[in-house]
């Protein structure tokens, strides 16, 4: 029994007029782990900027369908961008913390919501660290500037500043792609840890990564959606062709 | 006989490779070089030059000009520095003009500066700012309304500042000032004259465009990917300029407007109508005051002296001050970069 966390139906997303998706129908389940895999370019990215509409900032982007979280459509006139963004976190590509301290890295969110109060703060701090695994690494560092961790800290980092927000939702951009084996490891590992409490929708050009930390598997192709299914059903025995062939690497 | 041929030419050129020359040196350490190598390389560098005569000849042209950029500042430094060095002293900053202006100091030129800077500055740079705020934060990059800002920055930054001054004498002081006037004071005469007021916000005016391009650059050094992150965590577009944008390009921010309000000092022609005067025997007390300025001072002591002998030494140190101030002010912004840009990196 599992429960619909996101749901699209019948979506489009044009970039000026190039059509970037194409009629993507998908239900992404509660406290799970999604994989968007496909080829550069197939649409994967931009399919994941659309559920916290982080797409809005773009100006020529234009989106036809529904997206629904909590059954709510999101793309509803009446919803506030800004309170979606709260449920819906999302961690980056490229780890981007700000040119802060550790400990105002993670407050930024709390902050901005308006918790003030030094003692919850950091107790919010202090949590969001050690549930993104990187408590023990920094907590004798807290005042320094996060640009001095190396980068799969950063990226850790980045993963408890979203925490702290305490959204229902993580979305991840490839957050491994730029770091060394050590820490994607780590990354992955949080990522196993986190689905408990989170539902995690990763895009990933990592086949083996995907493999590994998901248990559904979308497969995008040129905007289109081609398969959704279950991690192991994917990887061991695709329904389509295509996905085949993309798995095994006789493409893309 | 085709093949001998061959396997001689290949074989020849094989010793050719092996003929080397095994140096003994001093220490017992042995240099092996090719022989001919050195000669060959000469050749070489002799063949460049005569093959790109052209872009040796371009190459020195672009030095040589280069140097003659470095020349006229030297020459300049050097005769003014000489010229006023004479003069540099504290008598000279801190006095008033003596005897019709041929004897004393230049302290009320160098008062009536600072302070049309600082008014200036007031007016030009949150105005400034704030419009490159708009122009990087909110505008859609190539909307209608975007564009014609744009335009609008880049013609003004374009207009003669003598046009400036004309625009101040026309605006400020005859609609604004004599408006205020009529309008508050029953007509008595006070706003609607040339003073230190309207001369500052024309040469606010001046400035403003260099403002708003410099702040627009400072603002675009944030990159998208710090944008993006503040707002995924659920910071509105005024928390995210407030708190990313605006802490993290704030050197950038002062540095460009520093620069701009320095070039903007040495202005002479927007205040000529609206505000500067040819000698006052007091400081501007009020804001509705007329002022003495240095540029002005230097026009006046070169072109409307009564005896050009004797304020010669004048010129040139009131033309020093009105440099060290600008240089200074020059300093103060390269100072602030490095500290904040240090501040940021520990």
């Amino acid at each position: 029994m599992k429960t619909i966390k996101i749901q699209t139906e019948n979506m489009y997303l044009h970039y000026g007029s190039k059509m970037a998706l194409n009629n993507i129908s998908i239900s992404i389940p509660e406290n799970k782990v999604t994989a968007l895999i496909g080829p550069s370019g197939c649409g994967k990215s931009t399919f994941l900027r659309s559920l916290n509409r982080m797409n809005d900032l773009i100006d020529s982007v234009k989106i036809e369908g529904n997206v629904f979280i909590d059954g709510i459509n999101i793309y509803d006139k009446n919803i506030d961008v800004v309170n979606l963004r709260k449920k819906v976190g999302m961690v980056f590509q490229k780890s981007n913390p700000f040119a802060k301290s550790i400990f105002e890295n993670v407050a930024y969110g709390p902050r901005i919501n308006g918790i003030n109060n030094k003692n919850e703060l950091t107790e919010i701090v202090e949590t969001s660290l050690q549930n993104a695994a990187i408590w023990d690494e920094v907590k004798d560092r807290l005042y320094d500037s996060a640009l001095g961790l190396s980068g799969g800290q950063q990226q850790r980092l980045c993963i408890a500043r979203t925490l702290a927000v305490n959204p229902e939702i993580i979305l991840m951009d490839e957050p491994a792609s730029a770091l060394d084996p050590i820490s994607t490891s780590k990354i992955e590992e949080l990522i196993h840890e986190l689905k408990d409490k989170y539902t995690i929708v990763i895009v990933t050009h990592n086949m083996q990564q995907a493999a590994r930390v998901s248990d559904y598997t979308a497969f995008f192709y040129i905007g289109e959606l081609i398969e959704f299914d279950k991690t192991k059903k994917i990887y061991t025995n695709p329904d389509k062709k295509q996905t085949e062939d993309y798995i095994t690497g006789r493409f893309g | 006989m085709m093949l001998q041929k061959f396997y001689n030419s290949v074989r020849s050129k094989k010793q050719n490779r092996n003929n080397t020359i095994t140096e003994l040196n001093a220490d017992g350490f042995s240099t092996t070089f090719q022989k001919n190598s050195f000669f060959e390389m000469l050749k070489l560098k002799t063949n460049r030059y005569k093959r790109d005569a052209k872009g040796f000849i371009f190459e020195g042209i672009t030095l040589a000009s280069a140097l003659i950029i470095v020349a006229i500042l030297i020459v300049m430094l050097v005769v003014i520095f000489n010229g006023g060095k004479s003069m540099f002293t504290w008598e000279f900053l801190t006095t008033f003009p003596k005897e019709g202006m041929t004897k004393g100091g230049i302290f009320p030129a160098i008062y009536g500066t600072a302070l049309l800077v600082i008014i200036m500055s007031i007016a030009a740079v949150p105005f400034g700012t704030i419009t490159a705020i708009y122009l990087t934060e909110y505008a859609r990059e190539n909307s209608f309304i975007a564009r014609s800002i744009r335009f609008a920055v880049r013609t003004l930054a374009v207009i003669p500042s003598i046009i400036y001054g004309l625009f101040g004498l026309g605006f400020f002081i005859k609609y604004v000032g004599t408006g205020m006037d009529s309008v508050f004071l029953g007509g008595h005469l006070k706003w609607g004259q040339p003073n230190i007021l309207w001369a500052s916000l024309t040469m606010a005016l001046l400035t403003l465009p260099v403002v708003i391009v410099s702040v627009e650059e400072a603002l675009k050094t944030i990159p998208r990917e710090l944008r993006e992150a503040s707002l995924a965590l659920g910071a509105t577009k005024w928390q995210t300029i407030r708190k990313v944008v605006f802490p993290g390009s704030i050197s950038g921010i002062l540095t460009g407007a520093i620069l701009a309000v320095s070039r903007g000092a040495g202005e002479v022609a927007p205040i000529l109508f609206t505000g500067a005067a040819y000698y006052l025997a007091t400081l501007p007390g009020s804001l509705s005051d007329q002022f003495m300025v240095l540029g002005y001072h230097i026009y006046i002591m070169t072109t409307q002296s009564a005896n050009v002998d004797q304020t010669l030494p004048i010129q040139f140190g009131t033309t020093m001050v009105l440099l060290l101030l600008t240089f200074s002010l020059n300093i103060v912004a390269i100072i602030l970069r490095y500290r904040i840009r240090k501040r940021r990196i520990a």
